[in-house]
């Protein structure tokens, strides 16, 4: 709990406006902790008369982490293709590797998998773990948590990825629980701390509007989803060399319960706004549905595709597949073009690294312009027909 | 029937920011509110209740004053209401969550199903409901947008993929997480809402649900948030002005690389 040493205490109210959440206030000269306290340690830290404190009765249980070593990511297959996300967490595993001079391997199970080894070692794998079975040729989270379960705790890797996807988020919670590992969810960032070996994870939290670095500091391995499109793939190089294994996991591991009835895959939104190199989004204001007409045509004209916010998403004007943000996708175009969008960080989040931002708003003040490379300011129904004007010229 | 739902009250997220120049969170006028995906799991769990029969117990873990999420609930259709609290469980990540709230329900004893919010918006990790499932030993699903059909013995879903959705069946006891396709929630009735005000909700601490010290709160946490601080924002920006005529001409103009 939050100790405050009342002797240390000069009630100057830092820690009050320090606290996130409302758990500390001044009264009588002291610091006064109440219920709503997370020891999440920010009062800690600011406090120039080191008047707080926390203290844990109990330590959590340990594990030697030295006997943990290497990275390993866990590569997605589904309807007869790995996930592309699988080698972005590749790209970025490969980076931590070399930081800590360990071994990059990858665990893939499927139902028939053998031929994306090479490309997989192509894209910065050492070893290649492949688990082939019937069974694992459609998700499943019961067979899926058993199978990693089982190859994690052989391989004792002191780091593992996974993508932020509905397979990802779905199957390591339950593995992170099964093993007592610390896991952090849609990280953003990822590094290596120089003094300790330490994997540093940073994500979005309250809806994006602020950042949080997390460490795992006693147990292993340490675990992170990584939402897809955060991380660039590294550069496939065929020269690469890497093991490639076929592991066999005991029969009780593929024993599911869950059965799967049928598997649907959505066709009606063809383009998946995460694959294309251009974007331009529409927002709230575009007041009615009919503004998308005008999206469509500039996104045809720059041979685009078209995203939004959560506001059109929200009023109909346009399915929610188009939808970019926190709770939306994430992009990572060349250009993305916002249309009569305010900038939210919620949206923010998922479109911020793209290449180039351009903004259209009549509002100057709107927060997207502190995130656009180029911005202009006015009515987009004046300026975007005159954009796909200027554009059709060039052409010709 | 006996459908538990785990309900979260949370700060509503969008109010939540970091002052730029303290660099601490600016908290004033934030409300807490129930978890916007926990009122589709309850929404989800009366309309199961309702065809095939039995109880909702709604539980959460939290400060005191969460209890107010759970009249809430009773309101919207819920039973009864079971509030987790102590200090000891303060600084928890989702690891300890998901073993003190196995631990209440095992308290509990036998349930069929437990639904929970695919995640909670104040750190949308979406990672409790597996944690819960992998604790209770049941089979479990995420981010299901529909209820196919329900019986006594198992449930049919659909789940939400990246690319489409699944269809599942699972055997009951189990446990899932639903986003907000799968119903519209409801109003609390004038009934209910009586009913909210006098439902006596039952407190269980740490000791009541027999959990372990090194488990809970901080200590029982393996993740720590070591750092906290604003998204950066981007450098190298160019805003035009003139007529749009003006404006455009120089934004082709930058472009004309990208084209
Ligand atoms: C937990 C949480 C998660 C969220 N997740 C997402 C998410 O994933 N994605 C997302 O987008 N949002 C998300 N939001 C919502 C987000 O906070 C904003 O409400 C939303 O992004 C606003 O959309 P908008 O910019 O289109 O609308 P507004 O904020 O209303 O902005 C409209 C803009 O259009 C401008 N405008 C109006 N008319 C014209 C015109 N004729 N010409 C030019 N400009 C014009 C206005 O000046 C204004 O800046 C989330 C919120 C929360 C709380
Ligand atoms: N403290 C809590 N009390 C009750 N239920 C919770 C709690 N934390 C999380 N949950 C449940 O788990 C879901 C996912 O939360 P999270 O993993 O925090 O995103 C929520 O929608 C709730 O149903």
């Amino acid at each position: 709990m939050l100790i405050i040493h009342s002797d240390k205490c000069t009630a100057c109210g830092i820690c009050e406006t320090s606290c996130a959440f409302g758990a500390i206030t001044i009264q009588n000269d002291c610091a006064v902790v109440n219920e709503c306290c997370t020891l999440c340690g920010a009062c800690v830290e600011n406090c120039p008369t080191q008047a707080l404190s926390i203290e844990t009765a109990e330590k959590r249980k340990q594990v030697d982490i030295d006997n943990y070593s290497g990275i390993m990511v866990f590569a997605e297959y589904r309807h007869g293709d790995v996930a592309p996300v699988s080698y972005e967490l590749l790209g970025i595993g490969r980076k931590l590797a070399d930081k800590r001079g360990v071994k990059l391997s990858v665990v893939l199970p499927g139902g028939n998998v053998t031929s994306y080894a090479s490309g997989l070692i192509a894209a910065g794998a050492d070893t290649v773990l492949l688990v082939e079975h019937p069974m694992l040729e459609q998700f499943r989270e019961d067979i899926y948590a058993a199978v990693l379960e089982q190859v994690i705790g052989e391989h004792k890797p002191e780091v593992v990825l996974a993508g932020a996807t509905a397979i990802g988020r779905s199957v390591i919670p339950y593995v992170a629980n099964a093993i007592d590992a610390g896991l952090t969810a849609d990280c953003t960032r990822l590094e290596i701390r120089e003094e300790d070996g330490m994997l540093l994870q940073t994500r979005p939290a309250f809806g994006g509007n602020i950042m949080a670095t997390i460490e795992c500091p006693h147990t292993r391995p340490q675990m992170a989803t990584v939402r897809p499109k955060v991380m660039a793939p590294a550069v496939p190089d065929l020269s690469r060399t890497g093991e490639i294994f076929q592991v066999q996991v005991p029969e009780r591991c593929l024993q599911s319960k869950i059965e799967v009835l049928d598997s649907v895959i959505n066709h009606d939104d063809q383009v998946n706004i995460q694959e294309v190199e251009t974007l331009v989004a529409g927002g709230r204001g575009l007041e009615s549905e009919k503004g998308f007409t005008l999206i469509r045509a500039l996104a045809h004209e720059l041979g685009g595709a078209v995203a939004a916010s959560r506001a059109a998403v929200d009023s109909g004007w346009i399915p929610y597949p188009h939808q970019v943000g926190q709770t939306g996708k994430t992009v990572s175009p060349k250009l993305y073009i916002a249309c009569g969008i305010s900038g939210a960080v919620q949206h923010a989040v998922g479109m911020q690294s793209a290449e180039i931002v351009v903004a259209i708003n009549r509002d100057s003040e709107a927060p997207i312009f502190n995130i656009a490379t180029y911005g202009v300011v006015g009515d987009l129904y004046e300026v975007v027909p005159q954009l796909i004007k200027r554009l059709q010229e060039i052409k010709k | 029937m006996h459908i538990i739902v785990c309900v979260k009250q949370v700060p509503d997220a969008k109010d939540v920011r970091l002052d730029p120049v303290t660099n601490t969170l600016a908290r004033e006028g934030v409300d807490s509110i129930m978890n916007p995906y926990d009122r589709h799991a309850l929404e989800e769990a009366v309309a199961i209740k309702e065809q095939q029969g039995g109880t909702v117990t709604v539980i959460t873990m939290g400060p005191p004053q969460a209890e107010a999420v759970l009249r809430e609930a009773i309101a919207c259709g819920a039973d009864d209401g079971v509030l987790i609290s102590d200090r000891a469980f303060a600084g928890a990540d989702t690891w300890a969550t998901s073993y003190t709230l196995a631990n209440a329900v095992k308290t509990l004893g036998a349930f069929d199903l437990i639904l929970c919010g695919k995640q909670a918006i104040d750190g949308d990790t979406a990672q409790v409901g597996p944690g819960l499932a992998y604790r209770l030993q049941v089979p479990f699903a995420t981010c299901i947008q529909k209820t196919r059909k329900v019986s006594s013995a198992s449930i049919e879903v659909e789940r939400m993929m990246d690319d489409g959705f699944d269809v599942l069946r699972l055997p009951l006891p189990a446990l899932m997480t639903v986003v907000k396709d799968i119903n519209e929630p409801r109003v609390a009735s004038l009934k209910g809402k009586m009913k909210a005000k006098k439902a006596e909700i039952r407190k269980f601490s740490a000791a009541d649900i027999g959990a372990d010290p090194q488990c809970i709160g901080l200590a029982g946490s393996p993740t720590q948030v070591v750092r906290v601080f604003s998204p950066e924002a981007r450098g190298d920006r160019k805003i035009f002005s003139g007529s749009v005529e003006e404006q455009v001409d120089q934004l082709v103009e930058c472009l004309k690389a990208y084209l």
